[in-house]
């Protein structure tokens, strides 16, 4: 086990490596100008690009720049916030983002577990025609269009929500954004759990328990829970990545400083900071990566096959 | 009638009914006559009534999405106006849905404005473009990028994945590592990575979906080889001295379509998607052309003034979602029946 | 010699069908069989005459979309008290059959061990849930008679056995532990489901003398559905050949193999394989079981039958009476039916057979 969790998180380490090596070289080969903004003599920029070491070999400059990073210094940006350090920006932004995208999780996983499981458990029942309409409007309209359902009437027509994020109300103006953002989770997990469900219901082991005389709620959690839910990890993993990094159009249309508007502002805007784009997607990037690890060592646990393949074959 | 049943239940056998039937044919299978693979996957499809919907739904949308802005005389860019008898300018701003014949037989009488004669299904825009016409334009522009995009990724993602599966050992070994690494870079870290070399616009939301969706149907492209490579009619075709692009254009590419079409069915909807987003958040399509995801942007920005805006064009939206969902499920299943279905 | 002939399993007039998309399919039609204390009967035919459906249906593992139109199921048994009852085990609402029947009465082993048993969770567990279920054992005697039971099953160093999980084990093996699952609350009855289908050729002969080893151990009565007549002949007492969702010859294991009545029984003894057949192609039955979904008028296997007769087109022969334990589904048994006698090739294969068999007597 042991074995199998230190490979994964060296795999891990080097493709994220690979990754921001490419990336800085990408942002570094950018066509034009790196300071947009401002309007400087050839010789100023000369000067400027010297002083930030734009000169040195690419590679020395990677160098620097991993040695920084490792400090947790993601440099300055050239155009947004004034220059402000990118590190100060991004700790606000993802507190934002990570606290109303940890409630949709909790949220849409309860949820859709539970409506998932009592469809199951009601197959060709009302529950589950239910859960089934569900989820496909849930999969079927994209989590921003929710949020301005949810704003318009709310907000506007009864102006009982605030119109936009407030962080000085922090969970009360977080109600509209958690929610919306939590329905597509809601609806991918309760489909899941159900089909999963459906098919360890109709397992040959359930049946071998059930010729043991295994019925009732005992049988549900002691063969086809356990069962069912290990592979839900593996659709939870995107799932939480995309909500706590994804939130970029609820983000924006609720005015939330959250990572994806940062992207936004960073991509969007009149022109683009360079130094924001690379900061943000080292960070995107090892977030996808670090959760991806977390899911399949999480895997790795629950499910003996792995596990126990790990430790070396006994047979 | 009643007694026709019961006489037929208890049929006295008769002495003459004891005779040997004889040569009669009794080789031919009646039950599974001969019924071609792809026919029973057509037939279980049109049994399925989702996937109908689905499929009916994909029809109508395509079908105004190719004439339904022929259908008025507005054009998609166009501000609908005239002039007056003084002369000045008439736009017909922000007016909300309507049919005057229908008006008038509900209420009796006519609008009271300048646009009393105009019909607009959907309504105009507060600038005064139509909104039938926009709607189905960008619906047409958000399937084109979604249609195009992904039959490239099909090509792209089935070579990739059939000759990884195909080759195996080191082959395989370099090209899956490629395609982990490349899997984990998020989409949106490509987008703004494209958006330093790209300018905004139809280009980027295109090449942004052709490095990512590809990934997808490479890892089943390459399933579907590792599991049919070993069956007996390959072994048997290789023996036979087949050579490799043989093998995997004759007799694999036919066994791998089914899945890789179902994937194609699912994939849509994420362009669909991924288009309406970034054209949302203004890193695609840009104004005044249109697309689902702007004109849900433009109907977000006069959601206060102009409500009915928005609704044209994310009903659309959910309907093309829906749609597709269906057909790919309905697919799935035809492909592979359970035998409850059968 | 009389408590051995005791009836504990009867089922009777069992119809059953299905709801699926394309119709109703009319599954078992009609099904008469029994079991005696201590005997093995065999249920023989191809796949889809419904012999698995009819042994669900007495475990109450039928799918949600079976209706059971009418019959029984009739079990016999002694209760803790030293009563006899009789229970119908089609009235049985679930929950008291899953309590009081399945696993300590019935008990059945699967066709597929490598699908059998629950991944998740030890054998050891697995064998264990049964106990705890029926008999209330401590954990700790549960835990010793699980390791007797794996002993018992052939598993050699049972304790290390018991804490693996299902996929450190070969198929052989599971279906070892599959045995000893069933086993563990001391079942009456053991029924079979193709116990050895999936399994290597050489392992094969190994279960299926487990079985019967154990068999005697416990005096279980034993019931196999196989499509194999090389394990009926090497284990069954009595056999049923099923057909099309009915039973259309019942007899003991000689009588079916070597005075065979049904065209249909002629067949399947006709296409087993054998070493001195003079013929060099192999014989199969022509055409396919009917698709229930559209009911035959008349005999179900007229259709396939090169002896059939007239009358097989319009009805649906009655069980004709050969011996006290043989009967046969077959118009050629009526009086007025030309004679039609058993095949040359199939009757010289038997007497082959019959020599064979005395050789070694």
């Amino acid at each position: 086990m042991l074995k199998y969790v230190v490979k994964r998180i060296g795999m891990a380490l080097i493709t994220l490596l690979i990754i921001v090596f490419l990336l800085f070289i990408l942002v570094r080969i950018m066509p034009g100008n790196p300071f947009p903004s401002e309007r400087m003599s050839a010789e100023q920029i000369a000067n400027k690009r010297a002083e930030m070491g734009l000169d040195d070999p690419i590679l020395t400059q990677f160098a620097r720049y991993m040695g920084n990073l490792l400090q947790g210094d993601f440099g300055k940006g050239t155009s947004l916030y004034n220059g402000a350090p990118i590190k100060t920006v991004l700790s606000t932004c993802i507190s934002n983002s990570f606290r109303i995208g940890g409630i949709a999780i909790l949220l849409g996983t309860a949820v859709g577990l539970l409506l998932g499981i009592v469809a199951a458990l009601n197959r060709g029942r009302f529950m589950d025609g239910f859960c089934t309409v569900f989820s496909i409007i849930g999969v079927c309209v994209p989590s921003y269009v929710f949020l301005i359902f949810l704003q318009y009437n709310f907000s506007f027509k009864i102006p009982f929500f605030p119109y936009f994020f407030d962080p000085s109300r922090f969970l009360f103006s977080s109600v509209m954004p958690s929610v919306s953002l939590s329905l597509f989770t809601m609806s991918t997990i309760a489909r899941f759990t159900r089909n999963e469900m459906v098919e360890v219901f109709d397992s040959d082991y359930v049946r071998l328990a059930e010729s043991k005389g295994m019925y009732g709620r005992r049988l549900v959690t002691k063969h086809v829970l356990r069962n069912a839910l290990i592979p839900i990890v593996t659709v939870l993993a995107p799932l939480v990545v995309d909500l706590l990094t994804g939130a970029l159009v609820v983000e924006k249309i609720y005015g939330i400083n959250g990572i994806g508007k940062l992207m936004v502002d960073a991509i969007a805007g009149e022109g683009i900071d360079y130094n924001y784009v690379l900061a943000l997607g080292i960070l995107y990037s090892a977030l996808y990566i670090g959760i991806m690890l977390v899911v399949d060592i999480l895997y790795g646990v629950l499910d003996p096959r792995i596990r126990v393949a790990a430790k070396g074959e006994e047979a | 009638m009643e007694k026709q049943a019961a006489g037929k239940q208890i049929y006295v056998p008769r002495k003459e009914d004891f005779v040997l039937l004889g040569n009669r044919d009794i080789t031919t299978d009646a039950n599974f006559a001969s019924q071609s693979y792809w026919k029973g996957v057509f037939i279980h499809f049109f049994k399925n009534r989702r996937a109908v919907v689905g499929l009916v739904i994909i029809t109508l949308i395509v079908f105004f999405a190719i004439f339904g802005p022929m259908m008025n005389s507005f054009g998609y860019k166009d501000i609908v106006s005239f002039r007056n008898e003084k002369n000045r300018k008439v736009v017909a701003k922000g007016i909300s849905p309507r049919i005057p014949a229908i008006h008038k037989l509900l209420t009796g009488e006519e609008y009271d404005d300048s646009f009393a004669e105009y019909t607009f299904l959907f309504g105009t825009d507060d600038l005064g473009r139509d909104l039938w016409t926009r709607t189905w334009y960008g619906a047409r522009v958000s399937l084109l990028i979604a249609f195009v995009t992904i039959i490239i990724d099909m090509i792209i993602g089935m070579s990739y994945g059939l000759i990884s599966g195909y080759f195996g050992g080191m082959t395989d070994n370099i090209m899956q590592r490629f395609v982990e690494v490349a899997n984990s870079v998020p989409r949106l870290v490509i987008v703004s990575v494209l958006a330093i070399f790209m300018p905004k616009g139809m280009g980027l939301v295109i090449v942004a979906l052709l490095l990512t969706e590809w990934i997808g149907m490479s890892k089943i492209a390459r399933a579907e080889m590792l599991k049919i490579k070993e069956q007996e009619y390959v072994l048997a075709s290789r023996t036979l001295g087949a050579r490799n692009g043989h093998i995997i254009f004759k007799e694999i590419l036919p066994n791998t379509i089914g899945p890789i079409i179902t994937q194609v069915m699912f994939s849509i909807p994420t362009a669909i998607f991924t288009e309406a987003f970034l054209s949302f958040v203004g890193v695609g399509i840009v104004l005044p052309e249109c697309s689902v995801g702007t004109l849900i942007e433009d109907g977000f920005n006069n959601i206060t003034t102009l409500p009915y805006q928005i609704l044209p064009p994310i009903i659309v939206l959910a309907l093309l979602m829906l749609g597709f969902n269906f057909i790919g499920d309905g697919l799935r299943e035809a492909l592979a029946p359970k035998l409850e279905d059968m | 010699m009389s408590e051995e002939a005791k009836t504990i399993l009867d089922i009777k007039n069992l119809d059953i069908s299905f709801r699926t998309n394309a119709g109703v399919v009319h599954a078992i039609r009609g099904v008469n069989l029994d079991l005696r204390k201590g005997e093995t009967v065999a249920i023989v035919g191809e796949s889809g005459s419904g012999k698995s459906v009819t042994m669900k249906a007495a475990m109450g593992l039928l799918d949600s979309n079976a209706t059971v139109n009418s019959g029984e199921i009739l079990y016999t048994f002694t209760d803790e008290s030293g009563r006899e009852q009789t229970v119908d085990l089609l009235k049985l609402p679930k929950k008291q059959l899953r309590q009081s029947i399945n696993g300590q009465r019935i008990a059945m082993v699967f066709q597929d061990p490598m699908t059998s048993l629950d991944p998740t969770m030890t054998i050891g567990k697995q064998i264990m849930e049964g106990m705890f279920l029926h008999k209330g054992m401590s954990k700790e005697a549960a835990h010793a008679r699980a390791l007797e039971l794996l002993t018992l099953v052939g598993i050699t160093d049972p304790e290390k056995r018991f804490r693996n999980y299902p996929h450190q084990l070969s198929g052989g093996m599971r279906q070892r532990v599959v045995i000893a699952i069933a086993l563990s609350a001391d079942p009456d009855i053991l029924i079979c489901d193709e116990p050895t289908t999936a399994l290597d050729v050489t392992i094969q002969a190994k279960i299926l003398e487990l079985i019967m080893d154990i068999q005697q151990k416990m005096k279980l009565s034993v019931i196999y559905i196989t499509h194999d007549l090389g394990v009926v002949a090497k284990v069954a007492d009595y056999v049923d050949v099923m057909y099309a969702g009915k039973i259309v010859e019942v007899g003991n294991v000689n009588e079916i193999f070597y005075k065979p009545k049904h065209p249909y029984t002629w067949g399947l003894l006709s296409a087993m394989p054998d070493m001195d057949t003079d013929d060099d192609r192999l014989y199969s039955i022509p055409g396919s079981p009917p698709n229930l979904l559209h009911e035959p008028e008349g005999d179900a296997f007229a259709a396939r039958n090169q002896f059939a007769l007239a009358i097989d087109e319009k009805l649906d022969p009655p069980l004709f009476k050969v011996s006290e334990t043989h009967y046969a589904a077959t118009w050629l048994l009526h009086p007025d039916a030309p004679p039609i006698e058993i095949p040359k090739e199939l009757k010289a294969r038997i007497a082959r057979a019959q020599r064979e068999v005395e050789k070694y007597l």
